[in-house]
């Protein structure tokens, strides 16, 4: 989308106030995919990001009269998306956060002081990410289901919706630190999981090949 | 691929910051010391690269197929209460309005 993703879903808040023609499908269509697809990653079950994306909604159009800054109609809807998300979550809500260290994050290395090798796979070989192929979407999907729920929710909304740290703060009650620091590690794990692909995925290329 | 790597203090300091670095959440400072260490050490050359991709990935991420997920009935729910925040909002600009404006 080259015009701003955040005007197009201001004027979508916008025209739905307003009572313009076509507002309603517009916003049901275009935040009702966003809000599923989020959740089916956050909850697992297709039928639970389905009443997610419908009580969400139905939520917005109870109480828009909130809706004051159509600028941040985005961050508002994520939040409620977020509570419905977590009282659909069949694990208990009391379940400890599994913390993810920076040093199990480090890739692989072999050999000890000036030898020190790490193994890194080569990532120029990747394709262009706008034209990702079907594998390697299965693979990042899969990469970013296998995160605990903590750093998986961060990265969702910092990096696949793109909102600031700051909303992503207030959608999560977490400061713009744990934030951060979340999705750094985050990163780090899909960014291993998909190198792990890409290793393998050379090896079996070499193996053809040779 | 392996790399021969000196790992060393820099790289892990490099490696603990890299989000930052990578979304331009550092101070100038920091930046300057950051790139300035990845331009002599080609492992950390790759490894930004790689975070840098997946971060692009993940930005270009959206599921293959994506089916409508609010049913016929769950739409005819939302639009009731589409119709009732609407006549609400018409409800409350007509209270505002002053006598002298009728």
């Amino acid at each position: 989308m080259e015009r701003s993703g955040r005007e197009y879903e201001a004027e979508l808040a916008r025209g739905l106030m307003a009572g313009e023609a076509g507002a309603f499908d517009r916003f049901v269509g275009y935040f009702g995919g966003k809000i599923f697809h989020y959740s089916r990653l956050m909850c697992g079950h297709r039928e639970d990001a389905e009443e997610v994306a419908q009580e969400t909604l139905l939520k917005v159009f109870e109480s828009a009269e909130q809706l004051r800054e159509p600028e941040r109609v985005k961050s508002w809807i994520f939040r409620i998306a977020r509570n419905e998300c977590l009282m659909k979550r069949r694990k208990s809500v009391f379940a400890p956060v599994h913390e993810l260290s920076l040093d199990e994050l480090m890739p692989a290395r072999t050999g000890d002081g000036d030898e020190m090798r790490m193994e890194i796979a080569d990532w120029r070989s990747l394709p262009d990410a706008r034209t990702l192929q079907s594998e390697m979407r299965q693979q990042l999907e899969a990469a970013i289901r296998a995160l605990p729920e903590a750093y998986r929710s961060v990265l969702l909304l910092r990096d696949v919706e793109e909102l600031s740290t700051e909303e992503t703060g207030q959608i999560l009650d977490l400061t713009g630190d744990v934030v951060r620091t979340r999705l750094h590690r985050a990163r780090l794990a899909v960014r291993r999981s998909l190198d792990a692909y890409l290793r393998g995925a050379s090896e079996t290329a070499g193996r053809s090949n040779g | 691929m392996g790399n021969r790597h000196q790992h060393s203090e820099a790289c892990a300091e490099v490696f603990a910051q890299l989000s930052r670095y990578i979304d331009l959440d550092l101070p100038p400072e920091t930046c300057r010391e950051i790139e300035a260490h990845i331009a002599g050490c080609e492992p950390c050359v790759e490894f930004t690269e790689s975070l840098r991709k997946t971060v692009e990935l993940c930005r270009n991420y959206a599921p293959e197929e994506l089916p409508d997920p609010i049913s016929q009935e769950a739409r005819k729910r939302l639009a009731r209460a589409y119709e009732r925040l609407l006549a609400a909002r018409k409800a409350d600009a007509a209270s505002r309005r002053s006598p002298s404006d009728l």
